[in-house]
């Protein structure tokens, strides 16, 4: 029987050669496995529905609201940034529509071809192209690529024109921020940037998603919530590469706040205009509310280079440059206050009992405390002979404020100007602000470990040696001298007015001396100011500050040496004498003396702020007429 | 095979007076038909199989359009393939059932060899040395053995007494594991879990004693550890340790299972309707046509479309063991048995996988995944399904 029969049959059959055939029980065991396998077969599906069951009914709410989350995302609208504006209503940072073009790769029909038209219609060179193709190459196929930005209205048109030929190719509008005037506003405005890291710190970076820009100095730093806006957003369906399908819902952003500043660009111009070609500072100040009317630092810088991140070569000539054009000498830079700060020694002098104005002092060439060898030296060396509080304003005698300070002692001194806001910050509306320094006995021991000096508070009143002020501070000071006391914390924008604590003096008529003092200044014949005398009627101080104690790192080169050697030239004053409408505090440096340099400026400022036309206005020239 | 035809001319055709009549030609319509009809007659095939296929593969297409984002030309390309597909199932169900055993040895042979060699010599694709390259085809030979396999140990345990002898199981697990090890090194896990289980089906259905198969399970159970220790590959551990927590990584390894979860999930009871789902027409799903087009159809049709889906593919695997059952020679029904069963563990791999119970092995589901190779491998077995069916007796009748 061979095989093949064999395992038909039922029962077990005996083979020659293959022993006991036991193929009918493998039969019957094969339909017990494929009976088996079938209930196998019914589990496997059982156990895929029920869990199906388990993921499409037990949890379909969860999956639901995850698949919901998956497609929906909400982007950002960035709020449009607020514009700043000067008192008339000048635009000082604007924002201006640019045109880009950018190409999108998935969009392009033939790429290739498409970089050749572009390349020669808007003239780039290799190195822009060969960039832009990395870009492509790398980038995501379906977000657009930036070809050009700040389209000029031709290239518009041609891109429009050639548009047949460019599918993928599209102009995009954006906001960038602009200051028209340029250097003249820069240190006061400031500018805007990309947002780095340490900006990152201290922002919301919920608030600031979608945003390019972010204010870095001056007033688009200090209002940098109010002119940011709030975002807005929209919720749109997007794809797994995050690419927008749809939109679902807008929230429009609230664009930021205008801010209008006190500055009168005009008089900011003449006031830069009238620094001429020295370095140096001005600031004008309304003393009747504080108002900043002027703020020039020279030299200055183009804020515009920082807006889209400032080039690397255009950061190092600015940093390089010996003047330090990114340095602001208004408020930043401290100088020694020289002679200026002398109807305040005055008042101090008034104030202690220690000086009265009407009786006379004999001024010599030099002062020497009791006991002491050392000459103080005046700057007239044959001296001012019998001269009146009066005189020693006038005149600028130092002799007479060598022996006020002296008598008065250092300690009341420091008492008296710090009341005065001197050695602290004016509080004005801008970040960067220095504090200046009123010296004392007790700083001189934190910092030098030295014991106080009579001789110093000699020098201190003429306001050398330690004393250090800022411009924004000879400003304020003016201020306070012009209305009699009654001080107003300096603002640039309206809400940081304040009316700050008066200064009283013990008798009313102490305020008189020392301003008609300062009128002498200009209108005496023995006035070092008597130059700028003008019809309306001005009051002020000139000043001279040493070279040496300037904090500056300048690199002397043998051509600038002369110059450099020049004093600090400061002027202060105010006007009308009557009834002050403007304040002005003015540093040239190396300018020579106040008299001649900075005093005619502030004739000029003075000039334009109160609508006179000078017949022939005054001139300004670098000649050393003493103080 | 040759095909017989009868043509019965009418008597006295000649005479007829409309002969060459309004429908030309020389012979009349009917009888061409007839014609045509014996032909489809002659052909080999079986109807009901056939009829569940072809649901299966039309719902693919329906699925597949949604999942290429309803792409005509992915339906036409796909389409044409299932055709081939079908045509070459059909050309393998005329082939006599004792040819693919007659070449069983061989075949098997010729592939373990090829196995050494891509272990030597193959191409390095993704990570994985899998392909031979022949100059002018690249190839996956494993993937033959999802064929080979049972073929040869069907061939084998025909020849001899059944139930297996103990000496005769030793060579059979030592014909499925040789294969085994060498896909596991290439590595391909997903292949070496189909060759291995299509082995050890047929083992199974040679009346393999229930003392083996504990043994087999207990041997199992103590090499898994040591397989996770020592062969599995870290990609490979990846993937099973993301199917216990498949947050741990979402963005990573978890990723393809969290989504296809949640398009799954998200479908519900009726489903987000055709062309509606949200996961795989953001492209959030990945592998939309090929490994996860089941998420996709799970996401539109819901869980009514897979419990239809799902009773498609068991009446497959009903039919294909109701052939086995029926089938006459000993390799035949075993090999009818092993492929049907082969056919469950890849619905149940792919579909464990998306539905997030087993870890991404890259299995396709049969006739729905777009995919060359492995399609050609289903309708292969399938075909060879069909011609077992020709030669059937009906379980212990004898004839």
């Amino acid at each position: 029987m061979s095989i093949r029969d064999a395992w038909r049959s039922s029962e077990p059959v005996r083979l020659e050669d293959h022993g006991v055939d036991t193929r009918h029980q493998a039969r019957q065991i094969f339909r017990r496995r494929i009976l088996l396998a079938a209930f196998i077969a019914l589990s496997v599906f059982a156990i895929l529905i029920w869990r199906a069951a388990f993921l499409q009914v037990d949890r379909h709410a969860h999956f639901s609201e995850l698949a919901e989350s998956n497609r929906t995302r909400t982007l950002v609208i960035p709020p449009e940034r607020g514009r700043i504006f000067d008192d008339a209503g000048r635009v000082v940072a604007d924002n201006i529509a640019t045109f880009q073009v950018q190409i999108t790769r998935e969009d392009a029909t033939n790429l290739k071809q498409e970089l050749s038209i572009l390349q020669e219609a808007l003239n780039l060179d290799d190195d822009t192209m060969s960039d832009l193709r990395e870009r492509l190459r790398f980038g995501r196929s379906f977000d657009p690529m930036l070809v050009k930005s700040d389209l000029t209205p031709f290239e518009m048109a041609k891109i429009a024109q050639l548009q047949p030929w460019l599918p993928g190719v599209e102009i995009q509008s954006s906001l960038k921020r602009v200051y028209p005037y340029r250097q003249l506003l820069a240190h006061v405005v400031g500018y805007v940037g990309r947002i780095n890291v340490a900006d990152l710190k201290r922002i919301n970076p919920d608030v600031y998603q979608g945003t390019q820009y972010i204010g870095k100095s001056g007033i688009e730093r200090q209002y940098e919530e109010v002119l940011h806006g709030t975002p807005g957003h929209k919720e749109v369906e997007v794809d797994a590469l995050g690419r927008v399908v749809k939109v679902l819902k807008i929230v429009r952003p609230i664009p930021g706040k205008d801010i209008h500043l006190s500055l009168d660009v005009p008089l900011q111009g003449i006031a830069a205009a009238a620094l001429g070609a020295f370095s140096g500072a001005v600031v004008v100040e309304d003393p009747r509310t504080g108002a900043i009317k002027a703020m020039v630092s020279r030299p200055s810088f183009d804020p515009n280079l920082f807006v889209d991140g400032i080039s690397q070569k255009n950061y190092k000539a600015l940093l390089d440059d010996p003047e330090r054009p990114l340095f602001d000498r208004a408020m930043t830079a401290t100088y020694p206050p020289g002679s200026t700060i002398k109807p305040v020694m005055a008042l101090a002098g008034l104030q202690a009992g220690i000086v009265d104005p009407n009786k006379k002092f004999f001024a010599g060439p030099y002062f020497q405390i009791p006991g002491d060898e050392h000459h103080y030296r005046d700057w007239q060396r044959w001296g001012h002979g019998w001269v009146t509080l009066d005189d020693a304003i006038t005149q600028s005698c130092d002799v007479y404020f060598y022996d006020l300070a002296f008598r008065l002692g250092i300690d009341r001194l420091h008492q008296f100007l710090t009341e005065f806001g001197l050695g602290a910050k004016t509080g004005i509306d801008l970040p960067g602000e220095s504090s200046g320094l009123v010296p004392s006995r007790e700083w001189k021991r934190k910092t030098k470990n030295q014991a106080w000096y009579p001789g110093e508070t000699v020098i201190a009143g003429i306001g050398q040696g330690y004393m250090l002020t800022t411009i924004l501070q000879l400003a304020q000071t003016t201020s306070t001298l012009a209305e009699s006391g009654k001080r107003f914390r300096p603002w640039l924008v309206k809400t940081n007015e304040l009316a700050e604590p008066s200064i009283v003096m013990n008798h009313e008529s102490y305020w008189t001396d020392v301003r008609h003092g300062m009128f002498d200044v200009v209108n005496s014949p023995k006035g070092t100011a008597r130059r700028i005398a003008a019809p309306y009627l001005i009051a002020g101080k000139t000043g001279t500050a040493q070279v040496f104690t300037v904090a500056q790192n300048a690199r002397y080169n043998a051509k600038a040496l002369a110059q450099k050697l020049h004093d600090h030239a400061l002027f202060i004053g105010f006007a009308p004498y009557d009834n002050p409408r403007i304040a002005v505090a003015i540093i040239a440096e190396h300018g020579g003396s106040g008299a001649g340099t900075t005093a005619p400026m502030a004739r000029k400022i003075m000039d334009y702020a109160l609508g006179y036309q000078a017949k022939a206005p005054v001139k300004i020239e670098l000649t050393n007429h003493g103080d | 095979m040759a095909i017989k035809l009868t043509r019965k001319h009418p008597t006295g055709g000649g005479e007829r007076l409309h002969r060459g009549g309004p429908l030309g030609g020389s012979t009349h319509w009917p009888q061409k038909a007839a014609l045509i009809l014996a032909v489809i007659r002659r052909i080999n095939y079986d109807p009901v199989l056939l009829l569940f296929l072809m649901l299966i593969a039309a719902i693919g297409l329906v699925a597949g359009y949604s999942a290429s984002e309803q792409s005509v030309v992915w339906v036409e390309k796909s389409a044409f393939r299932f055709a081939l597909a079908f045509l070459l199932m059909l050309a393998i169900a005329q082939i006599p059932q004792r040819f693919f055993f007659s070449i069983a040895p061989w075949l098997f042979g010729f592939v373990v060899l090829l196995l050494v060699a891509v272990y030597l010599f193959g191409d390095i694709g993704k990570g994985a040395r899998r392909w031979l390259d022949l100059g002018f085809i690249r190839f996956q030979p494993a993937e033959i053995l999802k064929l080979g396999m049972p073929m040869m140990l069907a061939w084998f345990f025909a020849k001899r007494p059944l139930p297996p002898r103990f000496l005769d199981v030793l060579i059979a697990l030592m014909l499925i594991a040789v294969p085994t090890i060498l896909i596991i090194l290439q590595p391909d896990l997903g292949t070496a879990i189909l060759v291995m289980m299509a082995g050890i089906f047929v083992l199974f259905f040679a009346g393999l004693s229930w003392w083996y198969v504990l043994a087999f399970v207990l041997a199992v159970s103590a090499a898994a550890p040591m397989m996770w220790f020592y062969v599995m590959h870290d990609y490979q551990k990846e993937r099973v340790l993301t199917l216990f927590n498949p947050m741990a990584d979402p963005l990573g390894a978890g990723y393809h299972t969290i989504q296809s979860m949640i398009a799954i999930g998200s479908g519900g009871i009726w489903g987000k309707g055709w062309l509606q789902g949200t996961q795989s027409h953001l492209n959030f799903l990945p592998e939309g046509t090929t490994d996860f087009i089941l998420a996709v159809y799970a996401e539109e049709f819901g869980l009514m479309g897979l419990i239809i889906l799902f009773s498609l593919y068991l009446a497959v695997i009903w039919r294909g063991l109701m052939i086995a059952a029926y089938a006459e020679s000993t390799a035949g029904r075993m090999l009818a048995a092993a492929i049907s069963m082969t056919f469950l563990v890849y619905v149940f791999v792919n579909a464990g996988m998306v539905i997030g119970i087993l870890p991404v092995v890259g299995v396709p589901l049969p006739l729905m995944s777009y995919g060359g190779t492995a399609l050609v491998t289903i309708m292969i077995a399938l075909g060879m399904l069909m011609s077992i069916r020709t030669q059937r007796s009906f379980l212990g009748h004898e004839r």
